[in-house]
């Protein structure tokens, strides 16, 4: 009888899939709603794939922002951190002193430096993120600016190979109207945001310190209490959102191929942005670490839809904050109704769980 | 019989800097036995359990588990040795899964199994009849089943005493039979359960036996069949039945036909209190009587509207008005003397004089200040008034004592001319004399007209101000008393039959 009454309750989906799924269908809907007004551009491949060739920084800090985000706290010298990557490997580079592979080294030590840091001070000595992170993004906007001024472009010649290297994929492409196959391109870039995405994602789901970061940001009176070591947690999830700055950063570079002042700008922003629509809320707890992706490309594939109509840019941001606010007021609302028990979702049958 | 002793306390002390929280405590749990702790607040319930799961080190005594002197020295030391707690507040995390909630932070291993611990998750959700499902998140389970997987996951973790602190206090009465039935289970199990409630009537359903504690010392322990409910709340107040002597010093007040200054019909809160009416006529002092916890508070401040009302009519001097926050409430003439003078009532920086003048600021609304000339004779004329002892008007309020600083909240109302002022336990914590002078003025404000709601821990203080004693259990109103000759035997009698008839 006890377990009769038990496979009688129905299945619901968690906040966090919920919110998933949202986004999901927000960014189908937006991509499909680009598809018919621009057939033109969306219709080709390479339209989509280069959403990730020129925006495979910003899916990278994303992503390392979405774990933090998800323990419930927050980091926004993440963007200044990336710059300052690009900046010191370009200067490494071009120096003649350094290898690719050294410069990968400064990406990850630049970063893993200001995780550390930043972890350190929000976990063990218990300051705001808000305000750490913030030191942080002007410390490193500092040095940015300190170590060089002007653009500097890599001409280092293993480097610039990199950077043009190319994949193809023979079996998609478009036929031009001379009738030739172009097929569709990536940059390694995409490869390193795959796999990122990819071992975050099981990082989340699978590992303890997954479960614990989603235990910290659900409730983290309850998370000590359960026995989790919530400081190490909270320092170990910066340490990694640091770490993937600066692989964000190397990513960059390889990206434009030169160091600049304005690398990154605003990246932090853009992240925090991206995680929303991707479902990831900001009190910490709830959001699939997929969602952040999702809500990267969502608010690409609204910068490209603006782009396509041909309207002044200064709109697009007008377009993504207005979009923001809606995205921010409709995850209160589901959830918020859900608490009350007023908001049932009601699962397709082919979803339910057996 | 020795052998089924698991927790053997004895000789319990500790203080805290100018309070001694325990003296000389005995405490002894037998294997499946439901234990009840017993107490009103500040009697040591909480300390007693503190010093048990390691919260607090003991500043004397021995505790024995199963024959062994143990010393926790936190929850988690505590939980190692078999003591398990359940808090009120459930300490999970809503937003895992039933699954993670019962094994999370207790396996060293690096990555999750979600097969096997789900599986595992099921076959102990059975064997305790919990109803709900591994994978489903915990927000989407009731508060009563939230409990019982807390109490899972320390039956899990091999407890072999289970503190159950309050657990009841959100659960609705069918939640609560579902609760009482896992810890019948658990019992038989040969688990000792240490069961801390405010509800007299679950005590007599479900516990073995009783421990009462008052003022930090033990008053025995019982059989709880062999101890009749109104000895009970005798022994948790403090006064034996007998001792019911107290003088009525002033004249009791009695109530008219006119129309009442204050009708409620119906009235509820998200407080948890069940629907009630009430009533108070010009110049009548009433009050809520009960144990603490049985609703008093939960009442008038619904009355107030300081928690959210959820159902019910207000009628003002016989017209139907709308009181939705404490503001409609205070421009309806109604003051509230909140019961947690520190929390609710004073505000520790600000002078005795801009503390004083804080309620009619806020009614005459913020554009129009009061000139500090005005202010200061309002503070004087009180301080006169009300003989509040301090320096000056522009002293901080949080450097008088807690009498004085019980004054000055007090004129803070006075000030407002509120025709009906409800006063929360207006009397706890100050000195004798004071309380003498502030049952005085209750009298004399009643004489000219006002109407108050006076409410106290101490019953005698009740017995002697109020003209009508309306009497509470289980947040529920289960009579009223009035009249000239009231004794505490009869507001215990009336608590302790209350619910049963």
């Amino acid at each position: 009888m006890r377990s009769l009454s038990r496979t009688e309750r129905k299945t619901r989906l968690s906040n966090s899939n919920l919110l998933f799924m949202i986004a999901g269908i927000i960014f189908i809907l937006m991509y499909g709603f680009a598809l018919i007004s621009y057939p033109g551009s969306f219709m080709q491949f390479q339209t989509f794939f280069d959403l990730f060739n020129y925006n495979a920084a910003l899916f990278i800090v994303t992503l390392g922002l979405c774990v933090v985000m998800i323990g419930g706290g927050i980091d926004i010298s993440v963007g200044a951190v990336c710059g300052l990557v690009t900046m010191a490997c370009a200067m490494l580079l071009q120096s003649g002193t350094g290898s690719v592979f050294e410069a990968l080294l400064l990406a990850l030590g630049i970063g893993l430096a200001f995780g550390i840091m930043h972890g350190f001070l929000i976990a063990y000595l218990d300051i705001q993120p808000f305000i750490i992170t913030l030191a942080g993004m002007f410390l490193a906007q500092g040095l940015l600016t300190t170590l060089h001024k002007e653009p500097l472009n890599v001409t280092m010649r293993e480097f610039v190979a990199l950077r043009n290297y190319t994949i193809e994929i023979p079996w998609l492409g478009t036929v031009n109207r001379l009738g030739v196959f172009i097929p569709c391109e990536i940059k390694p870039g995409v490869i390193v945001v795959v796999v990122l995405v990819i071992l975050y994602a099981i990082l989340m789901k699978w590992s303890r310190f997954g479960r614990n970061v989603y235990a910290v940001g659900g409730n983290r009176q309850s998370a000590r209490m359960l026995g989790i070591n919530v400081k190490r947690t909270i320092f170990l999830s910066y340490v990694l959102c640091g770490l993937t700055a600066g692989i964000s950063g190397f990513v960059f570079l390889m990206t434009t191929g030169a160091g600049n002042i304005g690398n990154g700008s605003l990246f932090e922003m853009k992240a925090i942005a991206s995680n929303v629509m991707g479902g990831i809320l900001l009190n910490g707890g709830v959001g699939n670490l997929l969602g952040a992706p999702i809500g990267t490309m969502t608010l690409l594939t609204i910068n490209e839809l603006i782009r396509a109509a041909g309207v002044q840019s200064n709109l697009q941001a007008i377009v993504s904050g207005l979009l923001l606010y809606l995205f921010i007021v409709l995850q209160s609302i589901v959830i918020s109704l859900r608490g009350s028990g007023k908001f049932s979702f009601a699962l397709p049958p082919w979803l339910k769980r057996t | 019989m020795q052998s089924e002793i698991i927790l053997k306390m004895e000789g319990i002390c500790k203080s805290f800097p100018g309070v001694r929280a325990l003296h000389n405590v005995d405490f002894t749990l037998r294997k499946g036995e439901i234990h009840a702790l017993m107490g009103e607040n500040g009697a040591g319930k909480s300390t007693l359990i503190k010093i048990l799961t390691g919260v607090y080190q003991r500043d004397a005594g021995k505790i024995d588990l199963e024959g062994r002197p143990v010393h926790p020295r936190s929850p988690q030391d505590a939980q190692n040795m078999g003591i398990g707690t359940v808090f009120q507040e459930i300490a999970l995390c809503p937003n895992l899964t039933v699954a993670e909630n019962i094994f999370i932070g207790r396996s060293r291993d690096n990555f999750v199994h979600w097969k096997k611990m789900n599986a595992k998750a099921a076959e102990i959700l059975d064997s305790l009849g919990i109803p709900a499902s591994p994978t489903q998140e915990l927000a989407s389970c009731s508060i009563a089943v939230q409990q019982m997987i807390a109490i899972a996951r320390a039956v899990d973790m091999d407890c072999k005493i289970l503190i159950l602190d309050e657990p009841t206090s959100s659960l609705d009465e069918d939640e609560v039979q579902k609760l009482f039935a896992l810890m019948r289970q658990l019992k038989d199990r040969g688990v000792g359960i240490i069961f801390i409630t405010h509800f007299i009537d679950q005590v007599y359903e479900i516990s073995d036996r009783i421990t009462v504690l008052r003022n930090g010392e033990l008053i025995g322990e019982y059989e709880t069949s062999a101890l009749p409910q109104i000895e009970l709340i005798s022994k948790m107040m403090g006064k034996a039945l007998s001792d019911v002597s107290a003088m009525k010093k002033q004249e009791l007040r009695k109530s008219d036909d006119s129309v009442p200054v204050f009708e409620a019909v119906n009235l509820s809160s998200a407080a948890g209190v069940k629907p009630f009416d009430f009533t108070i006529h010009k110049g009548e002092v009433n009050g809520f009587a009960g144990l603490l916890g049985s609703g008093r508070s939960e009442s008038v401040r619904a009355i107030f509207a300081a928690d959210k009302v959820t159902s019910g009519e207000v009628k003002v001097n016989g017209k139907r008005v709308k009181i939705k926050s404490p503001l409609n409430a205070m421009k309806q003439g109604i003051g509230y003397l909140p019961e947690d003078r520190k929390g609710d009532g004073i505000i520790d920086e600000l002078s005795v004089r801009d503390n004083l003048i804080l309620a009619l600021q806020v009614m005459k609304g913020f554009f129009r200040p009061l000139s500090r000339k005005q202010a200061e004779e309002f503070a004087e004329e009180f301080i006169e008034k009300l003989d509040i002892k301090t320096p000056s008007t522009s002293t901080p309020i949080k450097s008088l004592s807690g009498g004085n600083q019980q004054k000055v909240v007090l004129a803070r109302w006075l000030l407002t001319h509120p025709n009906y002022l409800i006063l929360d336990e207006p009397t706890r914590g100050i000195d004798v004399g004071t309380k003498v002078e502030i049952q005085k003025l209750v009298l004399a404000l009643a004489e000219a007209g006002m109407s108050l709601t006076f409410i106290s821990s101490e019953i005698d203080e009740m017995l002697r101000v109020c003209s009508r004693l309306i009497v509470m259990k289980d947040r529920e109103i289960v009579g009223e008393l009035s009249g000239l000759n009231l004794s505490e035997q009869d507001v215990m009698h009336m608590i302790a039959q209350g619910g049963q008839s």
